[in-house]
């Protein structure tokens, strides 16, 4: 039986008072959303918080909103709210195939997009798919708010820019018109993390390539980005051959790590065939030729 | 620390230390062994209740989460009936098989249920889907996706009888 070390447990009532509990308890403090990976962590006693703060009370971060040239979607939102949300099927499809793959019906029930980025784990998907499509993360500390590319987001495995007395409070995603975007996954079973996959977010402007962001997860791309494709592709022809040439030099740039899921040449290759298809889809998306 | 929570329609009240997870919860405070407590890592499912409506995988809430909370267990399916009288779920899995051994099968039953009341009449991949966080090691699953197929049928022709009862009461005023 796998048992949680002994902590203390706050419920806490609002952003500010989810900050306040956090300065007052110290380091030693944890916030908890879905609880997914902490729990589990905890129970391993990978992770021994003193303090757990709860943050599963606050509906204001629960919600899916329109703002003009952006989505907002907030940090408690729950990876079948994202999942289900109509707002994202039209504006970012990138969303919808990420989660279809993100754990199973029941995980998604609980887990939170702040929660999937806050851990930051190498294989996981949502930081592949914000930071193609260059979203920027809302954090908010006691001094009020400030705004992070989720491209500097990820310090390192399991390390953010969200300082120890701040909060992840929520994600903007920008609107652009006449653009698509698509999410692929290999995964060995329903439900396990990613082998490799890949997210591609495109715009595509009389042929040419205007806008574009290639994510990579589990395939150890720093930050989550394939930069070297996306230089390649950008101002180019958005041609079937072009894709397949990021697609190659994804692959080149990335740096698997062997492992259960598979050694280093299949992950490579992964990464490489999965980019093509996302840019293949995201382009005939942003074309209006599929859904 | 006090918790108040409401399961299968009962109110319990207790003090319980925060890292108690949900399912000793309810197994070990409650007694109510109906739920099963399977891998303890959220892949097995076998631990899955309703919590507020939704399903979830409970050796991965903690109880001190579900406090002012209404939760569904296996017992409370065909709550406030007689043991005769199941939920067509329930029924569902007994007529096709849908278990051997039973260990998966509370869970399961409270996913399709919990399915059924979204989408009234779902696809067997849509089953199959709604039901990919939890393993059986006995039916291969087709069991388990015909009893979720005829609980969905029975509850249609339950509310096709419904309907044209209140048809006819129609045609006669």
């Amino acid at each position: 039986m796998q048992v949680p070390a002994q902590f203390e447990y706050h419920k806490a009532t609002s952003v500010d008072d989810a900050i306040a509990l956090l300065t007052r308890h110290g380091p030693e403090s944890f916030v908890v959303a879905g609880g997914h990976s902490l729990l589990p962590m905890m129970k391993l006693r990978l992770a021994e918080p003193e303090t757990l703060i709860d943050i599963n009370g606050l509906d204001e971060l629960a919600t899916v909103t329109v703002e003009s040239d952006h989505v907002r979607i907030g940090a408690m939102v729950r990876h079948s709210a994202l999942l289900s949300s109509p707002v994202i099927a039209e504006h970012f499809p990138i969303f919808t195939d990420a989660e279809r793959l993100i754990a199973d019906p029941i995980v998604r029930n609980r887990g939170t997009i702040g929660g999937s980025l806050c851990q930051a784990d190498p294989s996981e998907d949502l930081s592949a798919a914000f930071s193609a499509m260059r979203a920027t993360a809302v954090i908010r500390g006691a001094d009020g708010e400030r705004e992070v590319p989720v491209r500097e987001f990820h310090r390192g495995p399991y390390e953010t820019a969200v300082a120890h007395e701040e909060l992840l409070v929520a994600v903007r995603v920008p609107i652009r018109p006449a653009s698509g975007s698509a999410y692929a996954k290999l995964e060995r079973r329903a439900g396990d993390w990613a082998v490799a996959s890949a997210g591609a977010m495109l715009r595509v402007d009389a042929g040419t390539v205007a806008e574009v962001g290639i994510g990579l997860s589990a395939v150890g791309a720093a930050h989550f980005v394939a930069p070297e494709a996306e230089e390649y592709l950008r101002g180019g022809p958005a041609s079937d051959e072009a894709f397949v040439e990021a697609g190659r030099i994804s692959a080149a740039h990335c740096s698997p790590s062997a492992d259960q899921r598979g050694p280093v040449d299949y992950k490579r290759h992964l990464a490489g065939e999965l980019t093509t298809r996302v840019l293949r889809r995201a382009a005939r998306r942003s074309r209006g030729e599929e859904a | 620390m006090q918790i108040t929570v409401s399961v299968n329609g009962e109110s319990h009240v207790r003090d319980v230390e925060p890292r108690l997870l949900l399912t000793h919860f309810l197994r070990d405070e409650l007694r109510l062994t109906g739920t099963h407590w399977g891998c303890d890592t959220s892949n097995c499912g076998a631990c899955v209740v309703r919590l507020d409506g939704v399903p979830v995988k409970s050796c991965t809430v903690l109880a001190v989460m579900a406090d002012g909370a209404e939760v569904t267990t296996v017992e409370g399916l065909a709550h406030g009936r007689t043991d005769a009288d199941l939920d067509p779920v329930q029924e569902g899995f007994m007529v096709c098989h849908g278990l051997q051994c039973g260990f998966c099968t509370p869970g399961m039953m409270l996913t399709s249920r919990a399915l059924l009341d979204r989408d009234p009449a779902p696809s067997a991949a849509t089953i199959r889907e709604a039901i990919s966080g939890q393993i059986c090691r006995c039916t291969g699953y087709e069991n388990i996706v015909r009893s979720v197929q005829w609980a969905a049928a029975k509850e249609a022709a339950t509310r096709d009888a419904a309907d044209a009862d209140t048809d006819s009461s129609e045609a006669l005023a």
